[in-house]
């Protein structure tokens, strides 16, 4: 089974293998055809309609307005319509730097999501703390706080690499599974054992 | 200079003067306030611009630099230090009252020295959270994570304030406060708002629709900046400046390394002074066209949205093409510009402001002309110029409120003073006039660009600097006019190759300090509309 994005070669991507080892993973549990079938179609109306939660801290922000605006238009993937509140959004990118007075609040937001939902985490900030790593109150990268599904580095990234970055986040989502053993489900859980002080305590 | 010396001598005889680069007058704690009022309100002297507060941790002692300027001597400056030796319960008074700028300077040193303010209405912390162990901007920190770990839980709401009154006998005691009064009804905005700009909290009492009073909570992208900034060398420090304010990039930048050259004594090349002055503005341009965006988006007009960021992508293609980035361009290093500029780059720039006058055109037709904006931006947030001056609001919103405030006019800095443009002032203090003043100053930068386009000099693009660059002892500070007001930055060395102290004055931090004033007796859906037109940015801010 090969992931199919629209408009970008499977060669085109370069971590291949990881997706591959999804797909694999996927294939060893096999699946009823019905059940199959309705996965890869709820799969695709979800890899297909991706709202983002608008959730910039710095510079990440202004270049993903860029990726709103008319010359790079997410439109064009059905990450358009940008939710300002996460009741109502499918991921949330983080762009920018996370602080310690931050941490809660993305983790009450991230919280608040329904689900399906996943964590791209955007930006040297956001993935690792960027320059300002070794700061007294800059958490060095959001997977300290979440289950991240994809990075995109950069400070900040191009919108090419936001875009690279959100159709990977697409092919992940195009292999998951919706019914019975859902393996995204697992790892969210598994995060969450790792870090089991911080779920009981926020609401 | 003497004759301010003279006058400050008389003023307080115990003060103390140093020769610098600005005159710095050592005063006592007991003479400060005294000094301040005099300094303020004494005819021919009138310091009205309160510019920096900087605490500072000379290890033996604590203290705060105040940088203040006259505007009516001509925009001379001068520093006040002041120090006080007790490192447990460090008390200075509070300027608060003078220069109403001082509230949330004074609150950052608070946060950041742990000196308390007498007579200071409010004294929280600013940037951390309100549990926060020790105070970090002191040298003997202890940064141990496990005395701050990361949080996981949501700081309590701090409704109660200190201020720490001075009685008749001169004992200090500590008044507790409310934020706000028993009654108020308290709506909660931000941090994570879309209309905001990024993760700027408001806390507005309202009754009914009217603003009663607005608490900024800030802090949630404070980063650290300055004291990173003591353990790296000045050229690591330098790449801070554009994730700041991510949209005065190059301005900042260009003062950072200014403030080193000067210090250096290093010339620098006139090829580099015209790029880099080319690249402010063009800088100028892109952030006031996102300015224009983001507020018509505020105001619901998102096909103007588009329309900004139209000709903004034109300005980042020409960064890209000689930074080599869209944003975060890294462009301006010690001694001039670190690439020299694309084959494409004066094609470009004369292809742009070609095109800008029609496009403005376009945006006045569009939003500017518009019924809505009118009404929405039109005798809303009104800020006095008095009022300016005594917030130190500069750029764009000073100007809006008639104070003739551009650093590039009244410090001239690189090759600014042989250029020909106009400061653009109008007189409505209110909303519609600080975004008007913005579409105005892209003209402004246009004319300053075509001045420049065919003219820049052969030559090189960088002085020669030595591997390892120390300043000598001593502090400096520099100013100049980035995209939302006077950027300052202010170096403290001891000879070393890293910086004893680096303070950045941003411009929005003053900016997000009116918000309550010009935002109190509007309705609550002006508020967004308010902080569009003052266009702050919210990791210049924290930084």
């Amino acid at each position: 089974m090969e992931v199919k994005i629209k408009g970008m070669k499977h060669e085109d991507f370069k971590d291949n293998a990881y997706i591959d080892k999804l797909v694999d993973e996927l294939n060893a549990t096999g699946a009823n055809v019905m059940v199959g079938k309705l996965d890869q179609l709820i799969n695709w109306g979800i890899a297909n309609s991706l709202w983002p939660l608008c959730f910039g801290t710095s510079c990440c922000a202004i270049e993903f307005m860029s990726l709103g605006a008319a010359r790079y238009d997410m439109a064009r993937f059905g990450f358009e319509v940008a939710r300002n509140s996460p009741r109502q959004a499918d991921y949330i990118m983080v762009q920018g730097t996370i602080v310690h007075r931050m941490a809660p609040v993305l983790r009450r937001l991230y919280e608040q999501l329904a689900e399906p939902k996943y964590v791209i985490a955007c930006g040297g900030c956001a993935v690792s703390g960027g320059p300002f790593k070794n700061s007294y109150c800059v958490v060095p990268g959001v997977e300290h706080i979440l289950p991240v599904d994809v990075f995109i580095p950069g400070c900040p990234p191009r919108p090419e690499a936001m875009f690279y970055g959100l159709m990977q986040l697409q092919r992940k989502i195009k292999v998951q599974k919706f019914f019975g053993g859902v393996n995204r489900q697992e790892k969210i859980n598994d995060f969450f054992a790792k870090h089991p002080e911080e779920r009981g305590r926020i609401d | 200079m003497s004759d301010i010396q003279e006058r400050i001598s008389q003023l307080c005889p115990s003060a103390t003067f140093e020769e610098g680069e600005t005159l710095m007058v050592n005063v006592e704690e007991k003479d400060w306030y005294g000094l301040a009022k005099a300094l303020k309100e004494t005819k021919g002297l009138e310091f009205d611009v309160l510019s920096a507060v900087i605490g500072m941790d000379w290890k033996e002692s604590l203290g705060v630099i105040y940088y203040l300027t006259s505007t009516s001597r001509g925009w001379e400056m001068i520093a006040v230090k002041v120090q006080v030796t007790d490192r447990v319960n460090p008390m200075i008074h509070s300027v608060s009252d003078l220069w109403k700028v001082a509230n949330f300077q004074e609150r950052e040193v608070y946060d950041f020295y742990g000196i308390k303010f007498i007579n200071h209405p409010d004294m929280r912390r600013f940037f951390l959270r309100n549990d926060w162990k020790g105070y970090p901007l002191r040298k003997d920190y202890d940064a141990d994570p496990k005395l701050n770990p990361i949080p996981t839980e949501d700081e309590k709401n701090e409704d109660d304030t200190v201020s720490y009154v001075e009685g008749k006998d001169g004992k200090i005691k500590a008044v507790p406060g409310k934020v706000f009064e028993e009654n108020d009804y308290v709506v909660n905005i931000g941090p994570q708002h879309p209309s905001t700009h990024g993760v700027m909290r408001f806390r507005a009492a309202v009754d009914g629709e009217t603003v009663k009073k607005v608490d900024v909570v800030s802090g949630y992208i404070h980063r650290g900046i300055e004291k990173l900034c003591e353990g790296l060398t000045y050229p690591q420090a330098l790449h801070f400046t554009d994730r700041m304010d991510y949209m005065s990039a190059h301005q900042n930048r260009h003062c950072l390394c200014m403030c080193i050259e000067k210090a250096m004594g290093l010339e620098v090349p006139r090829r580099a002074q015209v790029i880099r002055v080319m690249m402010d503005e063009l800088m100028r341009i892109s952030s006031h066209l996102l300015s224009f965006g983001c507020t018509a988006m505020d105001l619901g007009a998102t096909t103007a949205f588009f329309y900004g960021f139209r000709e903004r992508e034109m300005v980042l293609d020409i960064f890209e093409k000689t930074c080599g980035a869209r944003m975060s361009m890294n462009y301006n290093v010690i001694g001039g510009v670190i690439a020299d500029i694309h084959p494409d780059f004066v094609k470009d720039v004369k292809e742009l402001i070609r095109i800008m006058p029609e496009r403005l055109k376009e945006y006045h037709k569009v939003f500017s002309g518009n019924i809505i904006a009118m009404n929405r931006l039109k005798k809303v947030g009104h800020l006095s110029k008095e009022d300016a001056i005594n917030y130190d609001i500069t750029g764009p919103s000073g100007r809006g409120s008639n104070w003739s405030c551009d650093c590039r006019k009244v410090h001239p800095y690189s090759i600014y003073s042989e250029l020909d443009f106009e400061e653009v002032l109008l007189d409505g203090c209110d909303s519609y006039s600080r975004y008007m003043v913005r579409m105005k100053e892209i003209e402004q930068s246009c004319k300053i660009l075509e001045q420049l386009v065919d003219r820049i000099p052969e030559g090189d693009i960088r002085a020669q600097v030595p591997k390892v660059i120390k300043l000598p002892k001593g502090r400096w500070y520099q100013q100049v006019e980035a995209s939302r007001g006077t950027f300052g930055v202010y170096i403290e060395s001891t000879g070393e190759k890293n910086p004893y102290r680096l303070h950045f004055q941003s411009p929005c931090f003053n900016l997000v300090g009116v918000m309550n004033l010009t935002c109190s007796g509007y309705m609550i859906a002006d508020l967004i509309t308010i902080g569009a037109a003052l266009d702050f940015v919210i990791p210049d801010i924290d930084r």
